[in-house]
């Protein structure tokens, strides 16, 4: 995958995918891919009712390697929860509600995007 | 639908516990967990179950599977579980209707390819599901001749995962193989091949008829072993209850192959004298499998060079030969296995093995023979009926060709048998050497002439009480032989003969 040039683009294009469907629901975008040392966080968003969301994106444009959901092991979910208390540390949001998602983006041959969306992975 | 539910058995020895098998299918990170003990055959069984439905063209859940087998407590082994998981997680998948599932009971490992391939145990389990209602089984091709015993279950062989699904949705069924006809077995071994030893034949026929255990002692060579295998030759076939009773536990064992499914040839099992307490009595910690005592059931068990026996290993045999079942408790779990064989030990006489007719050639010191033969304990000889001296047969036996058929003998065994089980009829026992000693004092002693002798014998301590009731039964079996009512002096004596070494008659 790494030696793919497209696939940083594909990773580009899916997360860019979910925050459009996610703000046509009415949510809003805190941030988008917060780096630090130990990782990195693909999207922040805040439900109507202030729940703070991370999200992990991952884009593939076939099954052929598995489900995408599927490369997400336990401890890459672990991971993510440790960034997640991270971001809400370095912006003075620790004790407000939040939870982890995880989205399976599919990229048809026909351009078309298929979403697995799935709430409250951890 | 994102649960499913079946049942299915968990073997604990021959009796089966049912098991609850619950699937949730959920939404989260694809995972799966399996809930409830498993062992390591049944933890594998992820891997199996996931290959299997993907090459059966069914699509694996990419959601979390939790399947939990109930009651949680209890240790669950082997890979019988493989196909109701499979099915039950098709169903909380919605690829197969909740309804599907109680149309059988399922029993199978599942390949990757996804071939059904043949488990241990279905004889019991299939009991064990039939006694809780069960009237239609799904199992493995290769099982189904085992399965087909139980005449009052419909059984359905398949040899894929997929036929099976196809039968669940649209009732489409494999053809059964056809059940093959026991072919009558041919005796490897026939008494007739013994020449000689025409008192110790004798010996083996009173034993065959009243069950009662034996110890054979004598110079290599002399024929020991030769008798021994021909021993099970004379027993009577098992009757058919009685041979699905064996197969049930040779199922377990997985030693199946090796017999035919509904054979009524007594087992014959030999362990080696190297073997290991655990190997003769059963044992296993997740699961408990049947040791060579219960192997023998309604068979024989017989051991070479007894003295060569680590201490400690043949007197695990006590108790088996004294309750007729063996109790084998785990930290987790306990298990019962019947065991009631005959038990036949043969020993040399000293080290060097040349102790024997006028000692010629012997070379150990008097010292190194009494303890050779020390090492056969006292409570375990006790329970040793009948103490046979086998020689080599003379020059003129070894040239006279005149030895009586196995089937003949059987025969005579038969007949006192049938005398025996006459007498106990309203009794829960069937042969002498199970006669409870309360009733040996009472219902089923021997004469006054016999009873004398006895008498006389306790008096000076030259048995023990044990020794009583065990001559006791003996001469019983003796005058089954013979055709007496009712054991006399005569019957008495010859049972103490036999019980202390000395040839018979």
């Amino acid at each position: 995958m790494a030696k793919n040039p497209n696939a940083a683009k594909l990773g580009e294009v899916g997360e860019e995918f979910v925050a459009n469907s996610l703000t046509t629901r009415g949510m809003r975008v805190l941030d988008r891919n917060w780096r630090i040392k130990e990782g990195e966080i693909d999207l922040v968003v805040a439900d109507r009712e202030g729940t703070i969301i991370f999200i992990e994106v991952k884009t593939r444009s076939s099954i052929s390697h598995g489900d995408p959901l599927e490369s997400i092991s336990n401890e890459k979910a672990f991971r993510i929860q440790r960034l997640a208390l991270a971001w809400l540390a370095t912006h003075q949001r620790l004790g407000s509600r939040y939870r982890i998602d995880v989205a399976g983006i599919l990229v048809a041959r026909s351009g078309e995007f298929l979403m697995d969306y799935r709430e409250g992975v951890l | 639908m994102t649960l499913a539910r079946t049942t299915s058995i968990n073997l604990l020895g021959l009796k089966g516990e049912p098991i609850e098998i619950e699937v949730d299918v959920s939404n989260g990170l694809p995972a799966y967990s399996l809930l409830g003990l498993p062992d390591a055959t049944l933890s594998e069984s992820r891997d199996r179950i996931r290959a299997a439905i993907l090459n059966s063209g069914r699509n694996w859940p990419n959601r979390k599977v939790t399947v939990s087998l109930s009651p949680a407590w209890l240790p669950k082994s082997g890979s019988a579980f493989d196909l109701p998981i499979a099915l039950s997680i098709l169903t909380a998948s919605g690829q197969l209707k909740e309804s599907d599932l109680s149309k059988a009971f399922f029993l199978g490992e599942l390949s990757l390819e996804g071939n059904l391939r043949p488990v241990r145990g279905v004889l019991p389990t299939l009991i064990a599901a039939r006694d809780r209602g069960v009237t239609r089984v799904i199992v493995p091709r290769e099982n189904f001749q085992e399965a087909g015993l139980l005449k009052d279950l419909e059984v359905l062989a398949f040899s894929k995962l997929s036929q099976v699904i196809s039968f669940l949705e649209s009732g489409v069924r494999a053809e059964n193989p056809t059940l093959i006809d026991i072919p009558k077995e041919v005796a490897k071994h026939d008494m007739s091949e013994v020449a000689g030893h025409v008192e110790n034949k004798v010996a083996l026929e009173i034993a065959a008829a009243g069950g009662h255990n034996l110890l054979m002692i004598g110079a290599p060579g002399s024929g020991k072993t030769m008798l021994a295998e021909r021993f099970s030759t004379i027993l009577p076939p098992l009757d058919e209850e009685e041979a699905i009773e064996v197969s049930g536990i040779h199922s377990i064992a997985g030693t199946l192959k090796d017999r035919n499914v509904l054979s009524t040839e007594p087992p014959f099992i030999a362990p080696h004298h190297s073997t290991t307490i655990p190997a003769l009595v059963g044992g296993g910690s997740n699961s408990i499998k049947p040791g060579a005592c219960s192997l023998a059931h309604r068979g024989v068990l017989f051991i070479d060079e007894a003295p060569e026996c680590d201490s400690g290993i043949l007197d695990a045999l006590r108790q088996p030969m004294e309750s007729g079942s063996i109790t084998i408790s785990r930290s987790a779990l306990t298990a019962s296995f019947p065991a009631r064989f005959i038990l036949l030990l043969a020993a040399n006489p000293c080290p060097c093995g040349r102790f024997a007719g006028r000692g010629r050639g012997c070379q150990c010191t008097s010292l190194q023979v009494r303890r050779y033969l020390a090492k056969l304990s006292g409570p375990l000889l006790d329970r040793v009926d009948i103490r046979l001296r086998v020689e080599s047969p003379t020059r003129v036996e070894l040239s006279t060709s005149s030895a009586e058929r196995s089937e003949t003998i059987r025969i005579r065994v038969m007949k006192a048998r049938a005398i025996a089980a006459e007498r106990f009829a309203q009794e829960t026992f069937k042969l002498n050497s199970q006669i409870p000693p309360s009733l040996l004092r009472e219902r089923f002693r021997p004469n006054k002439d016999g009873m004398a002798l006895l008498h006389a014998l306790l008096d000076k301590e030259e048995l023990s009480a044990r020794g009583f009731h065990r001559t006791i039964r003996l001469s019983w079996s003796i005058a089954d032989m013979s055709g007496v009512n009712t054991p006399g002096k005569n019957e008495v004596e010859r049972a103490l003969l036999l019980r202390s070494g000395a040839p018979c008659e």
